[in-house]
């Protein structure tokens, strides 16, 4: 729906559903598309989006412990949904089978709804006129309201706001984005040891924790 | 043409990841650094995203209708609505104040 918002084919819109399946990644592509951003740096902003995809990797590959073949077909299905199920199952085969029932599940439906989206926008015509452009940043706000849980989260999304958008008129396209990623080491720089030693103990108690 | 490079450079590059993340030795991206930044990264680029596509027209700042509908996404979320009825709020309101103001 928000890809053919913006200017892509019925095709395009599918491939990149199909392809990349990372939502916050598919919605960053076709915004900085819409915004007139060159493919690479267009490229570059929702691959940055799609880092954190690693992150959830590296804890799934302990927990799933896949033979090294099998690795590089699940990869693909390896995001936020997937992990959250997989990661809150107690044993090894309940996180195999909620890995791959919440995967297999989510792929069906997301390409399905894309596709229908993008059916259905043809059909519409005009989407500014119903109001359809403000989807995107609004699924934007409702993934990002939950990760603001503290003060730090909250200075470095602020920053990044004021970067993004006060450096709009100067930069091409594509590159506020990539400048506004800074807010996060710099938020984390100007609050000094004091966080990072409490981050250390944060991240050795979640380690400890998940480990249990 | 140049959506099909961006398609194919954004599926290749966010396959990559994927796939790092499932062969890295473990302890290379568990470092207490790496793992802030990690969960931070993500929502200075989700915020600046957001602002961008609310504020944005080309690369001027405006303030127009889309405003006020994200203003009614934020509300929805404050009071807790499900995900789609965050969506809808920030469309329908987009979409009236559009009408609205012709």
């Amino acid at each position: 729906m928000t890809s053919a918002g913006s200017g892509l084919t019925l095709l395009q819109t599918c491939a990149l559903s199909l392809l990349v399946f990372t939502g916050a990644s598919q919605f960053a592509l076709v915004g900085a598309l819409a915004a007139g951003g060159n493919p690479f740096t267009a490229a570059a902003g929702a691959f940055f989006l799609g880092v954190r995809n690693a992150f959830y990797g590296l804890r799934l590959s302990q927990l799933l412990a896949l033979p090294r073949a099998v690795r590089p077909f699940a990869a693909q299905w390896v995001i936020d949904e997937t992990a959250a199920v997989a990661l809150a199952q107690p044993t090894r085969r309940a996180v195999r089978i909620g890995f791959t029932v919440t995967g297999l599940s989510l792929y069906v439906l997301w390409n399905l709804t894309t596709l229908l989206g993008a059916v259905g926008a043809e059909a519409i015509g005009d989407t500014d006129a119903w109001g359809l452009d403000a989807a995107g940043p609004a699924v934007f706000l409702a993934l990002l309201a939950p990760m603001l849980k503290t003060a730090t989260e909250r200075a470095v999304a602020g920053l990044a706001v004021v970067l993004g958008v006060g450096l709009l008129p100067v930069l091409p396209a594509g590159m506020p984005v990539l400048v506004a990623a800074l807010a996060a080491p710099a938020v984390l720089w100007a609050t000094g040891r004091r966080t990072a030693t409490a981050g250390e103990k944060a991240a050795e108690d979640d380690v400890r924790r998940a480990d249990r | 043409m140049t959506v099909w490079i961006a398609i194919a450079v954004t599926a290749v590059g966010c396959y990559a990841v994927k796939l790092i993340g499932l062969l890295v030795p473990e302890g290379v991206l568990e470092r207490p650094l790496v793992r802030r930044l990690a969960a931070l990264v993500p929502v200075a680029l989700l915020a600046a995203l957001t602002a961008q596509q609310t504020f944005a027209d080309g690369t001027t700042v405006v303030l127009d209708a889309r405003a006020a509908g994200l203003a009614a996404a934020a509300v929805a979320l404050l009071l807790r609505a499900p995900f789609l009825l965050v969506v809808a709020a920030a469309v329908v309101v987009t979409a009236g104040v559009r009408a609205l103001t012709g």
